[in-house]
């Protein structure tokens, strides 16, 4: 167990930095989930900490080391790959002590210790059997197993559960977490799933081509996003942005309103804060989507209540929503509060 | 899912295997018939006549001496070249996997000499060694060791082994390296992460997983050591000194076409045949086993 500190870690492959200086904060036990597009260079991040990156500058401590120029195995850390890296040519059992046996550990503690990550990942009665001969579910408890046998300080994470289907995804997600809770190791978890980063994090760090978003408590993040990145990127249906208020208010000047889908409700159109015609609409079930364009042509995307009303197509209806909760961004996408709301408005912590 | 593809008449498919069956036909299965039948005989030496005479030519040479020490002398040879090809194809190939930048030139620099026809290769060793004009023999009597390969046997044996084994490094080196690039570099990472260094994960991850590949070229490089070695050996040193580089199949073409002893001959083919087939089952059968898919 160890905590972990970034320290304006920088990469960049020939001409092109892929990350623009990265600092992070890892407390000893916490989960932190870094979560952001293809590209945006978390993976890379992950390697780094890993070392199968070098780093161009900056630091990586894990522990009180720093660890740069330290190689992969010194680190004292374990890493689960997107594709589970199993050893095809070893049985389940091999698979898993395969870094017991490097380090030389004595047989009857190899043993002992594969079989209790056995028992706990349910893998007992496959131990002999093959990666090829598992399941997609079954070689991912591989992965992990191979992980938590080792006893490492931090478990480093690489989009494990994308080669998962949708139901399996859900229920190892929650293995995982669990995992984590019981052994407490310090986690390092990339994915870009943002449901995986709220359900798994203590702390989230939005990633965006190279740089650090935002860094806090999932619920913090979604609440008030600091940047119209993290407000389109955490939250489904995304936040809509408004380039021009609707209400006939004066927005600050090249600025844009950001409004959540969930804090819109339908009213009757003379009595919204703005009226729109309904393009179509998507009930879920316990959720209804619905695709406005405004008398302006703006988009607009709302979410209520499945048991309210479905609106019909083309049909003109209003929207309404509390002041409080709009969210302005200015032109380099930073947050900008507006005056009245500066008292409420900054992240309730 | 495999695709089958259904055709409605007999000819279109007969016309389409036909051209490889004509071929198999007249370049293996005529030969090796004719082969067969011929060492039942003993020709006169202009062919004139025939005089059956059985199995008589067999007996003849399983208990020729000479024959016996050829078999010894192919063993070894083959064991050699075979190693020597793929074991130094093998370290290169690992070389030019660890290389990221200019690895192309490499590359294309190390597969020139499969171009090199085996006759062709085997002047270029010669020349090299040659006892009066060669420059590595000159460089070795300038370091006092005195190169002669005309006379000496391992020397004679050393060269050939070498210049066999040269051209077929390339070869060798381009199915190593594209086996060692199908490996997924997940799989070298994870194994760097628990504590492996370079030399355990070639050991306990890269070599099993190349197995495939080491069988495929263990086949092709004993048959190859077998039979399409003849031009080095012919043009170094024509089987000599003393019969000390005549491997099998030299035997078949000196005793055939210089002795011309055909019924020989034609009995050394047959015997090749089945030693060569014996080999190919025996690898696919014992070898094949330790081969992960």
């Amino acid at each position: 167990m160890a905590t972990v500190v970034l320290e304006s870690l920088r990469k960049s492959f020939g001409k092109t930095e892929v990350i623009h200086g990265v600092s992070i904060d890892v407390e000893d036990g916490e989960f932190i989930v870094i979560v952001g597009p293809s590209g945006c260079g978390k993976s890379t991040l992950l390697r780094m900490v890993a070392g199968l990156e070098t780093v161009t500058s900056g630091s990586v401590a894990i522990g009180d080391r720093v660890v740069n120029d330290v190689e992969p195995m010194d680190r004292d850390i374990s890493m689960v790959f997107q594709n589970y890296a199993l050893y095809p040519h070893m049985s389940v059992f091999d698979n898993i002590a395969y870094g017991l046996k490097i380090a030389k550990l004595p047989r009857a503690e190899i043993a002992e210790r594969v079989k209790n990550a056995a028992e706990i990942l349910q893998l007992g009665p496959y131990l002999d059997r093959k990666p090829r001969e598992l399941s997609g579910g079954q070689r991912q408890r591989v992965a992990m197993g191979r992980s938590i046998v080792r006893k490492p300080a931090v478990f480093l994470f690489d989009e494990p559960l994308s080669n998962l289907d949708a139901k399996l995804r859900v229920q190892m997600r929650l293995e995982i977490k669990s995992l984590q809770r019981r052994l407490g190791v310090t986690a390092l978890y990339v994915t870009h799933d943002q449901v995986e980063a709220m359900t798994l994090a203590d702390r989230m760090i939005v990633m965006n081509s190279g740089v650090t978003e935002q860094i806090g408590k999932p619920l913090d993040v979604y609440a008030s996003p600091k940047t119209a990145f993290v407000a389109g990127f955490i939250g489904s249906p995304p936040t809509n942005f408004l380039e021009s208020d609707p209400t006939q208010r004066v927005l600050p000047a090249s600025c844009r309103l950001g409004i959540r889908p969930e804090h819109i409700r339908v009213v009757d159109p003379e009595q919204g804060v703005c009226v729109g015609t309904v393009v179509f609409s998507e009930p879920l079930g316990a959720e209804t989507l619905v695709h406005l364009r405004l008398l302006d042509g703006q988009s607009l995307t709302l979410r209520q209540d499945g048991l309210l009303r479905v609106p019909g197509e083309n049909e003109l209806i209003g929207v309404a929503w509390n002041r409080s909760d709009e969210m302005i961004f200015s032109a380099d996408g930073k947050r900008a509060f507006r005056e009245e709301e500066d008292n409420k408005g900054s992240p309730d912590t | 899912m495999e695709k089958r593809v259904t055709f409605k008449g007999i000819w279109l498919p007969f016309v389409l295997v036909m051209p490889q069956i004509v071929i198999t036909a007249v370049f293996f299965f005529y030969p090796a018939g004719q082969a067969i039948w011929q060492s039942l005989f003993i020709p006169d030496p202009f062919g004139l006549s025939m005089q059956y005479v059985g199995l008589g030519n067999f007996t003849f040479l399983l208990g020729d001496p000479f024959y016996r020490a050829s078999f010894v002398t192919t063993a070894v040879f083959s064991t050699l070249v075979t190693l020597v090809s793929m074991g130094v194809a093998l370290y290169l190939a690992v070389l030019a996997d660890r290389l990221i930048k200019s690895s192309g030139t490499y590359r294309t620099l190390l597969i020139w000499p499969y171009a090199v026809a085996p006759a062709v290769a085997g002047v270029l060793w010669l020349f090299m060694f040659n006892t009066r004009v060669g420059v590595v023999a000159w460089y070795l009597g300038q370091l006092g060791y005195d190169w002669n390969h005309v006379l000496n046997d391992g020397e004679a044996m050393g060269l050939v082994v070498v210049a066999s084994a040269w051209g077929r490094i390339s070869y060798n080196f381009l199915f190593f390296l594209a086996g060692l690039q199908a490996i997924p570099r997940s799989l070298i990472e994870s194994a760097a992460i628990e504590g492996a260094r370079f030399w355990t994960r070639f050991r306990t991850i890269v070599f099993p997983l190349l197995s495939p590949m080491t069988f495929f070229l263990l086949v092709v490089n004993v048959v190859y050591a077998f039979f399409e070695t003849f031009g080095v050996i012919h043009t170094i040193t024509s089987g000599g000194p003393q019969q000390a580089t005549t491997i099998l199949v030299y035997k078949v073409f000196s005793d055939g076409f210089v002795g011309q002893d055909l019924g020989s001959s034609a009995a050394q083919s047959v015997i090749l045949l089945f030693v060569v087939s014996i080999l190919t089952i025996i690898q696919f059968k014992y070898i094949e086993r330790r081969v992960h898919y």
